[in-house]
């Protein structure tokens, strides 16, 4: 058995891996692979099978072991080969462990082929599947998923786009730091997507190597993670905020952004221990990358979200959701639902209530860096299908708070928008709350690359986005925001765990402007803002911004300066007239006043309350009035480029 | 007197020949003889070859192996000569184990379903690696019975279990004797 002994040649052909497509000419050949299992027979078959393919590899039988060797040689291993039922610990913990901690891809295999055990592997995480007996064919392809796994990795450097799948690879990477980063940018309103992929990819080059400018990675050992499951025990799990976690730890060395960036991880592995399931049988994985950035973003959201969670404003799952949708990096263990890339998977989120709650933090740092991305050039028009489906998510979310702020602005682009509106159903999912909190940004109905539009959260933030298809989803945002995902994510409304705190649906999105409504911030949501910087991903979008933003001030109005120019009036007038009608919050009235406080331009008003879609449409329109110049700030987007949007 | 000597002469030409004939014989019948052995000894092994590869057929007719140890024969090489062996092996070890397990926990009252299922579990993913299919076949039936907690049909499935798994190692155990000694000539005489 190998010990982990690595002779040179493995590592080079580790690094051509990174580097470039992972071609070197021994590649496949010196593959580290770590197998773990109970079974002697099993374990001396694969070691053989494994060595005929020319790969290096180092067998244990204990999970432990295996877990120990990892630690030991963190850049050891390439991937891992694992038994589903092993005596010491369980196949999916360990699992868990691995994606937590190291990011490997990890490959299950099993004797047992029933489906629920397969789908339990993929909602963990696992790149693969094996069914036991395992053959020769079978194993000589498992490079692949190294190789994919790092091509994201890469592609995210790259890619300037705000593609959701890109970022949803980006996310999977488990970089606690730059998650952490992003939220700090993101609540300074540095909308570019760009920007945000470069920090995730030095994120991803953390996790490699050093990066210059992130932080040394925290390793998350036993003990320090037990000290922090006490820690989060202790507090509550909806309480949980990084700040007091990390003085409960009491761990010198230790920041709020690695407890913050671990606390979305872990709220994402709690809510899948709850048998959250993913309409869309969202994976882990997907979740589980997205968590990193959402973590970070949480620390920074965490604060304001608490903030606005006090305040009602946005309910936790909203956020989450939102944040999910927002950011298209995938819902970190925040719960969020993933907004971006998967629009399925928006919907399949159970529920970001949970999540929310822990993600409430989480989301709104999030918001920021993801929503950017969902709001490509946030248009704001808004097809009037949109606006109906508006009209129907912010029914649903009318309690949303703004968490969601689904932002989703729709500025990003086209290509989000679909998952916005799904984020933002998702969102919307009634869970949230229709806390008073910042506008939930319902997540918008994106699909147009132009409509950015704001989603309102409850605060009447009506994200206008423009997405061709699901836009309509927007309109349920009108209320509560809850997920401008209309329809879509009716479902999803339901049964996302967005419970938003009683901002009653919220689309994910909302977070945005709850981040917004937070901070108080003058952001300038301005859709137009976001079109440029934004990436609008649904998930992104919303969620985590707003969700922090001053409840109060977001009701104010923040108006979802997410809502472009381009957001058809009338969407807008329509929304502002939902917004007006349903909106029987006061947070709504006040946002309307308010309104032209915040000088939204876009009119996409942070409503705290969960605003219905005729309130969110007039919340819009009349943030189009005022300009949503705070917007951006207290949705501490990172990635948005509001006009307004005070950096 | 001429003829004594003639005789005598005669007689002496006629040993003469007669002992050239038989020596003569005698080499021919060497040469014969060693022929002859040195053909034998080449029906012979590939006698025995034949014989293994039919031994190996019939354990696949008859159910008792299936591809998967086809998979582990082709794993087997130079540097692992003995490899489905030295597998094989290892199950046994393994599967004494299991099999200790699981009946004390048939032995208990009530019976607790869910640890003869685990178990049963672990022997089946043994078993199915080195391609013991009957044996595989049992287990599969008794995690049915664990399934909907039948614990008379599990013990019974267990009897018939032990059964098929004393006669697969027994079998196995002929192959491999046979195959040992029918490999290493069959290496040697291989052309590299």
């Amino acid at each position: 058995m190998d010990l982990g002994v690595k002779p040179m040649s493995y590592t080079s052909s580790n690094v051509s891996l990174k580097s470039g497509d992972g071609v070197s000419d021994m590649f496949p050949a010196g593959l580290r692979v770590l197998v773990v299992d109970d079974d002697p027979t099993c374990l001396r078959i694969l070691e053989k099978m494994l060595k005929n393919c020319l790969y290096e590899v180092t067998t244990c039988n204990r999970a432990e072991l295996a877990l120990k060797f990892l630690r030991d040689n963190r850049n050891g291993y390439d991937v891992v080969i694992s038994d589903v039922h092993m005596p010491d610990m369980d196949g999916f913990k360990l699992l868990e462990h691995i994606g937590l901690e190291m990011d490997l891809p990890v490959i299950m295999m099993s004797a047992d082929d029933s489906k629920s055990v397969v789908m339990k592997g993929v909602t963990h995480g696992a790149c693969d599947y094996l069914i036991k007996p395992v053959r020769m064919e079978a194993l000589k392809n498992i490079w692949q998923h190294v190789v994919r796994k790092k091509k994201y990795e890469f592609k995210d450097k790259d890619y300037e786009q705000s593609g959701s799948v890109d970022e949803l690879d980006r996310q999977q990477k488990p970089n606690n730091n730059e998650d952490l980063d992003y939220s700090s940018s993101a609540n300074e309103g540095n909308w570019k997507n760009s920007k945000r992929r470069k920090e995730e990819e030095d994120e991803g080059d953390e996790r490699d190597d050093s990066s210059t400018l992130k932080k040394p990675r925290v390793v998350w050992s036993v003990e320090l993670h037990q000290q922090f499951v006490t820690a989060v025990n202790h507090l509550g799990i909806d309480k949980a905020v990084p700040k007091k976690i990390l003085e409960l730890m009491n761990v010198p060395g230790l920041t709020r952004e690695n407890v913050a960036s671990h606390l979305q991880k872990y709220r994402l592995y709690l809510r899948r221990l709850s048998g959250v399931q993913h309409q869309n049988g969202l994976t882990n994985s997907f979740m589980g990358p997205s968590d990193m950035p959402f973590g970070q973003m949480s620390s920074l959201n965490g604060v304001d979200f608490q903030a606005l969670a006090a305040s009602g404003q946005l309910p936790p799952q909203s956020l989450a959701t939102i944040q999910a949708a927002a950011l298209g990096r995938g819902p970190t263990k925040s719960s969020i639902p993933l907004p971006l890339v998967d629009q399925r998977n928006i919907f399949s989120f159970e529920n970001p209530k949970a999540r929310f709650v822990e993600s409430q933090s989480q989301s709104q740092t999030q918001q920021h860096i993801k929503q950017v991305n969902l709001l490509h050039g946030i248009p704001t028009n808004m097809d009037s299908k949109q606006l109906a489906s508006l009209h129907q998510s912010a029914q649903s979310f009318n309690n949303m708070n703004m968490h969601n702020h689904v932002m989703q602005m729709s500025g990003q682009g086209q290509g989000q928008p679909q998952s916005r509106s799904q984020i933002l159903n998702e969102i919307n999912v009634s869970d949230l709350p229709s806390s008073s909190s910042s506008s939930v940004i319902s997540q918008p109905v994106l699909s147009q690359a132009n409509i950015p539009t704001s989603f309102l959260g409850r605060n009447g933030i009506i994200a206008s986005l423009p997405q061709p298809s699901t836009v309509v989803d927007f309109s349920s945002q009108t209320t509560d925001f809850a997920g401008s995902n209309n329809n879509i994510n009716n479902n999803n409304n339901n049964n996302n765990s967005f419970s938003s705190k009683g901002s009653g649906e919220f689309v994910p999105s909302y977070d945005v402007f709850n981040d917004l409504y937070q901070n108080n911030r003058p952001q300038d949501w301005r859709v137009q803002n976001v079109q440029g910087g934004l990436d609008v991903s649904p998930s992104v979008l919303v969620q985590q911004r707003f969700t922090t933003s001053n409840q109060k001030s977001v009701g104010q109005n923040r108006g979802l300066s997410v809502i472009n120019n381009n957001i058809n009036k009338t969407a807008y007038s329509e929304i502002g007239q939902q917004i007006n009608s349903s909106l029987s919050d006061n947070q709504l009235r006040i946002k309307a006043e308010r309104l032209p406080d915040m000088g939204f331009q876009n009119g996409i008003f942070p409503h705290e309350q969960h605003f219905g879609q005729e309130d969110l449409m007039s919340a819009f329109l009349k943030q189009q009035q005022e300009g949503v110049g705070s917007v951006e700030n207290e949705f501490g987007f990172d990635g948005y480029h509001l006009d307004n949007l005070p950096v | 007197m001429h003829s004594h000597i003639l005789l005598s002469l005669s007689i002496h030409i006629a040993a003469y020949k007669i002992s050239l004939l038989i020596s003569f014989s005698l080499r021919s019948l060497t040469i014969i003889n060693c022929v002859l052995r040195y053909y034998f000894r080449g029906r012979t092994n590939s006698n025995m070859q034949r014989q293994l590869a039919t031994m190996k057929q019939s354990l696949f007719d008859q159910g008792y192996l299936d591809e998967q140890f086809v998979q582990l024969e082709e794993l087997q090489d130079e540097v692992n000569p003995n490899f489905v062996e030295e597998v094989v092996t290892l199950y046994y070890r393994d599967s004494v184990r299991l099999v200790q397990n699981l009946e004390q926990a048939l032995e208990k009252n009530p019976l607790d379903f869910s640890k003869l299922d685990s178990y049963m579990h672990q022997f089946k993913g043994s078993s199915s690696s080195i391609g013991a299919k009957k044996v595989k076949i049992e287990c599969t039936q008794f995690r049915e019975y664990c399934r909907t907690g039948n614990g008379e049909g599990c013990k019974r499935t267990f009897q018939q279990l032990k059964k098929e798994y004393a006669t697969l190692k027994k079998k196995l155990e002929v192959y491999f004797q046979f195959a040992r000694q029918v490999g290493p000539v069959e290496k040697a005489r291989r052309p590299k």
